[in-house]
C-alpha cells in the first residue's frame, strides 16, 4: 500500500553553508495493506521526516514514494508548490498529528468539515459525513463545541475523525500519542485498531514508546540515523535472534547471578512450550538450570513466551546445551554473545 | 457651536471610516503576501518580499504631514481637489496600508505552522489556507489590528485638519490655537477621548470574545510557521 525506495532527505541549513542533516539515508519501507505499521526510534532517528515525506508535506531529496499504486513524487513536479494532482491525492491520505492541529476559529463538526470543503462537497453532504464520522469516535455529543473545550482524547479523536472524511485508504499518524496520557492513549490506539478492522485503514504510524507498537502493531521497523534498522512482521521480529525490537518489545529481565555464567534468553511463540525441553536439557547434560525471569504476554496479537535463563559455567562450556536448545526450534539468544552470523543472515 | 462640532465629529468620522476600510482592504492582502513571500513560506519569493517589505517600512516610517504633501497631485488626480475630507482620504489611506499591513504580518505569523500543514495534508491549496486558515485563525489579532490603524487614523485625521479637511482636528487648531477658545478646545478633546475609548473597547471586547472561543488568553505561543525560516531543503 505504502511503498518507499532509495527515500533520502538531506535538510541544508540556509545560512551555514555546507551544513547538512541527512534525515533519511536510503529509506525503503513497504506497508501492505490492512496493517497497522509502526515506525519507531530514538529522537532524531528521522521518523517525522519520514512519514512527511510520505504524503510529500517534505520533498525527498532522492526515491520514491508509491502509496496506493501512485508514484507520488512523480506527481510533485519541480516547484516547491503542490499541484492539483499531488494534492488530490494528498487528500486519498488522511493524517493525524501529536499536536492535534484543529483550527480553534472553528467548531468539531467544522474542524471535519473541512477537508470536504476542500473536495467541493455540498453543505448537507458535509455535514451528513461530519456527523457520521463524530459518531464514529464517539464524540457526536460534542459537534457544536469548539476545540478549546475539550480533553487532549476528545482533540485526537477529532483529528482522527477529521482525517477520516475524505475516505482514505491510508492514515498516516505521527506520535498521535505523545501528548496523552497512558488511560488515554490506550483508548486512542484501541480506535485506530478498529478503524483499522472496521475499515480496512491501512495505518503508518510514528512513535517512540514500545507500548504502542505492541498493542497495535503488525508490522513494526526500527529506525536510527535516518536508516530503517530492523523491519518486518511482528512475528518475524520475534523470530528474529538478536532482534532489539523484538528485546525492547518483549523484555524479561534478570541479572547473571555471577560471572561464571551463561545467560540465555528462550523465547518460543504459540503453542511451543518451554518447561519439557528445559527440564530434557537439565537431565540430559545433568545441569542446574535456574531460570531468572519469564513472561508470556501478547505482542501484536501473537501469544509470546519468553525465558530468561542460567547455565552454569562461561559460553564455550555451553556450546552444546545451547545448540540443543536450537535443535528444539526454540529462539535463542545467548546474552552479550553477538550471534553475528545469524544477525546479517537476517537482514 | 453644536453644529460645528457635530459636523466636526461627522468628518472625522468619514475621514477615518473610508480611508479604515481602504486600508484594511489594501493591507490585509499585503501583510498576508509578505508571510506568504517570505523564505520558508508558501509562495516563497525573497526579492518580491524584500522590495515590498522595504516599500512598506518607508512608507510607514514618512512623517504623515509630508506624504500628505507628497501626494498632492496624486490625490488631485485622484479626487479633483486637495482640499476637503475626501482629498484627506487618499494621503490617510495610503499611510495607513503599510501600517496596517506590518500589523497583519505580526498576527497572521503568529498562527501555528501546524495547522497549514494540516491543510496541506488534506489537500489544500494556498488559497485555501489563507482564507480558512490564516486569517480565520489570526482574526482575534486582526481586529486588535485594525482597532489600532483606527485609533492612529483618528490622530492622522487631525493633522489632514490643517489642509483644510474638517473634522476636529480642524477645530482644535482654528479655534483652540489660532483664537485662544480654550473652552472648544477642550470638548474637542474630550470627544477625541470619548471617541478613541468607544473604538478601543469595542476592538478590545470582539477580540477577546473571539480569543475566549478559541480558548486562548492572548496570542497563542510564536510557533514557526510553515517552516522554520532558517531552513530550505534540497528537492528531487
Ligand atoms: N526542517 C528541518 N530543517 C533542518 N533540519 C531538520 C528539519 N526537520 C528535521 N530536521 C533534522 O532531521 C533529523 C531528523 O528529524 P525528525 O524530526 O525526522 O526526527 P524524529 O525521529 O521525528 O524525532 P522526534 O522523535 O524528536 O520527533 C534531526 O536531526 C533534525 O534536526
Ligand atoms: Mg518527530
Amino acid at each position: 500500500m505504502i511503498t518507499t525506495s532509495g527515500l533520502t532527505k538531506i535538510y541544508r541549513a540556509h545560512r551555514s553553508r555546507g551544513r547538512e542533516v541527512t534525515a533519511l539515508d536510503g529509506v525503503d519501507l513497504h506497508v501492505r495493506e490492512g496493517e497497522v505499521y509502526g515506525v519507531i526510534g530514538q529522537s532524531g532517528a528521522g521518523k517525522s521526516s519520514l512519514i512527511r515525506c510520505v504524503n510529500l508535506l517534505e520533498r525527498p531529496t532522492a526515491g520514491t514514494v508509491t502509496v496506493a499504486g501512485q508514484d507520488l513524487t512523480a506527481l510533485a513536479g519541480r516547484g516547491p508548490r503542490a499541484g492539483r494532482e499531488l494534492r488530490q491525492a494528498r487528500s486519498r491520505i488522511g493524517m493525524v498529528f501529536q499536536h492535534f492541529n484543529l483550527l480553534s476559529s472553528r467548531t468539531v463538526q467544522d474542524n471535519v468539515e473541512l477537508p470536504l470543503e476542500i473536495l467541493g462537497k455540498s453543505g448537507k453532504e458535509r455535514s451528513a459525513k461530519a456527523l457520521e464520522l463524530l459518531d464514529l469516535v464517539g464524540l457526536a455529543d460534542k459537534a457544536k463545541a469548539y476545540p478549546a473545550q475539550l480533553s487532549g482524547g476528545q482533540k485526537q479523536r477529532v483529528g482522527i475523525a477529521r482525517a477520516l472524511a475524505g475516505d482514505p485508504k491510508v492514515l498516516l499518524s505521527d506520535e498521535a500519542t505523545s501528548a496523552l496520557d497512558p488511560e488515554t492513549t490506550r483508548s486512542i490506539l484501541q480506535l485506530l485498531r478498529d478503524l483499522n478492522r472496521q475499515l480496512g485503514l491501512t495505518v503508518l504510524l510514528i512513535t517512540h514508546e514500545m507500548n504502542v507498537v505492541k498493542s497495535i502493531c503488525d508490522s513494526a521497523a526500527l529506525m536510527e540515523r535516518g536508516r530503517i534498522v530492523e523491519s518486518g512482521t511482528v512475528g518475524e521480529l520475534l523470530a528474529t535472534p538478536g532482534s532489539e525490537l523484538a528485546a525492547a518489545l518483549f523484555p524479561v529481565d534478570g541479572e547473571a547471578t555471577g560471572t561464571d555464567r551463561t545467560v540465555v534468553d528462550v523465547t518460543f511463540q504459540g503453542e511451543a512450550a518451554t518447561q519439557p525441553v528445559i527440564s530434557q536439557l537439565s537431565r540430559t547434560y545433568n545441569i542446574d538450570i535456574s531460570i531468572l525471569g519469564a513472561a508470556i504476554d501478547t505482542v501484536g496479537g501473537l501469544q509470546v513466551g519468553r525465558m530468561r535463563i542460567e547455565l552454569p559455567g562461561r559460553y564455550e562450556d555451553n556450546v552444546v546445551p545451547i545448540g540443543f536448545l536450537r535443535e528444539q526450534g526454540l529462539q535463542i539468544d545467548v546474552l552479550g554473545q553477538e550471534p553475528v552470523l545469524l544477525r546479517e543472515g537476517a537482514k | 457651536m453644536q453644529p460645528l462640532l457635530s459636523q466636526a465629529c461627522w468628518d472625522t468620522l468619514y475621514m477615518v471610516g473610508w480611508s479604515t476600510l481602504i486600508a484594511v482592504v489594501g493591507g490585509l492582502p499585503l501583510g498576508v503576501l509578505l508571510v506568504l513571500t517570505d523564505r520558508g513560506g508558501l509562495l516563497q519569493n525573497v526579492v518580491a518580499n524584500k522590495v515590498v517589505g522595504q516599500v512598506v517600512n518607508v512608507a510607514r516610517s514618512m512623517p504623515f504631514i509630508i506624504l500628505m504633501v507628497a501626494l498632492m497631485t496624486f490625490t488631485r488626480a485622484i479626487t479633483g481637489t486637495t482640499i476637503g475630507r475626501e482629498a484627506a482620504i487618499v494621503p490617510l489611506a495610503i499611510g495607513a496600508i503599510p501600517f496596517f499591513a506590518r500589523l497583519v504580518e505580526t498576527a497572521v505569523r503568529e498562527v501555528d505552522g501546524g495547522l497549514v500543514e494540516a491543510v496541506q495534508s488534506m489537500g489544500g491549496n494556498t488559497w485555501t489556507i489563507v482564507r480558512k486558515v490564516l486569517v480565520p485563525e489570526s482574526l482575534p489579532s486582526l481586529i486588535s489590528s485594525t482597532t489600532t490603524t483606527i485609533v492612529a487614523l483618528i490622530g492622522y485625521s487631525a493633522m489632514a485638519g490643517t489642509v483644510g479637511a474638517g473634522g476636529l482636528g480642524d477645530i482644535a487648531i482654528r479655534y483652540g490655537y489660532q483664537r485662544f477658545e480654550t473652552q472648544l478646545m477642550w470638548i474637542t478633546v474630550a470627544i477625541l477621548a470619548v471617541v478613541i475609548s468607544l473604538i478601543q473597547f469595542a476592538g478590545d471586547y470582539a477580540a477577546r470574545s473571539l480569543h475566549r472561543r478559541a480558548g486562548q488568553s492572548g496570542p497563542g505561543p510564536r510557533l514557526r510557521l510553515l517552516k522554520a525560516s532558517t531552513a530550505t531543503s534540497k528537492t528531487v
